[in-house]
């Protein structure tokens, strides 16, 4: 195995991998239990909901007091989907930016940290605000968490991502705070490695809520 | 290749904490991979509008496009495949588990009555 640099070394593992990306690891891994319960909670009701609005029904009365619309806004989900997947590969090339600083063919904006950091959260936040805006309508329409399973099951799901998703926007803010004030380099690419792995993680289980909840009716 | 074997380009990187048995992709294969994503978003989203969307493959056709999506950025854009093989059964083990379960609640709930 190639030497690590002195100043980047961990203390001796019984593995030889670094304790903190095991953590990550191990805690995806769990993570993907978490979303797997609340995904078959949603599918588990699914259809069982006795009052409107409904997810890609229109409903009448009298399950609901007037004419209602299928609820679900795919223009509105499919542009933020694509804005979370796009912001993954910010994510990456930020990460490839710090791992290859200085090197041939990462000069300019390929090399810069800053610029990528900044592009990932600012997706980030935009995916939140399309969320934001969708539990807006969503109530204004009479759909809350109270008022049938769907309105329960789906912004407990979604909600619970758009939480990891926050979590995942502060996490990389602290990272561009570290880039401003030091600048990160090679021998922080494991600092950097790990939030990437989060927010991956955050993009692909959204992935899979956007196909079973927003696609398939 | 084995681990003895690899040496990343950039001495600075820790490899050894790191767990890379290889060279991440370029920046050009990212390019090429968000393409990919791109496209296959954009035809899960357009079938939803066409008739296909009443087809009983509506369904498969969809969850197949979605797990190669999830694929593709595991293996690629979390690194899983270029990585130590813990990391990969620290990922798939608990993902197994999970899709089983899902399975498992769907079979257990799928006879119980719909409310009228």
């Amino acid at each position: 195995m190639s030497t690590a640099v002195a100043s980047h070394a961990h203390p001796p593992t019984s593995t030889g991998l670094d304790h903190r990306k095991i953590a990550i690891w191990a805690f995806i891994g769990s993570e993907c239990m978490l979303f797997a319960s609340l995904i078959s909670t949603y599918l588990v009701y699914k259809g069982r909901s006795v009052v409107g609005p409904f997810p890609h029904e229109a409903c009448d009365p009298p399950k609901c007091a007037t004419h209602l619309n299928a609820i679900l806004n795919i223009p509105v989900t499919s542009f933020s989907t694509f804005v979370l997947l796009m912001s993954s590969l910010a994510m990456v090339l930020a990460l490839a930016a710090v791992e290859n600083r200085g090197k041939p063919g990462y000069e300019g904006i390929l090399g810069s940290s800053k610029t990528w950091l900044i592009a990932t959260i600012v997706m980030g936040i935009t995916f939140l605000g399309c969320q934001a805006y969708e539990f807006t309508s969503f109530v204004h329409e009479g759909l809350t968490i109270r008022t049938n399973l769907f309105g329960s099951s789906f912004f407990t799901l979604t909600g619970f991502h758009g939480a990891h998703v926050s979590a995942g926007v502060l996490w990389l803010a602290t990272l561009l705070a570290i880039d401003i004030k030091r600048g990160l380099g090679p021998k922080d690419a494991l600092l950097v490695d790990i939030c990437a792995l989060y927010w991956h993680f955050v993009d692909v289980v959204w992935i899979a809520i956007f196909t079973l909840v927003y696609l398939i009716k | 290749m084995n681990d003895e074997d690899f040496k990343h380009t950039n001495p600075e990187i820790d490899i050894h904490a790191m767990g890379e048995m290889h060279e991440h992709p370029t920046w050009r294969e990212y390019k090429w991979v968000a393409l990919i994503l791109t496209l296959i978003t954009v035809v899960e989203v357009w079938v939803y509008y066409t008739p296909f969307a009443q087809s009983t493959m509506f369904v498969p056709a969809l969850l197949l496009m979605s797990a190669v999506k999830f694929a593709i950025v595991v293996l690629f854009y979390m690194h899983l495949k270029y990585d130590h093989k813990l990391f990969k059964a620290l990922f798939t083990g608990p993902l197994i588990i999970a899709m089983c379960t899902l399975i498992a609640l769907l079979f257990l709930f799928s006879n119980h009555p719909k409310p009228v």
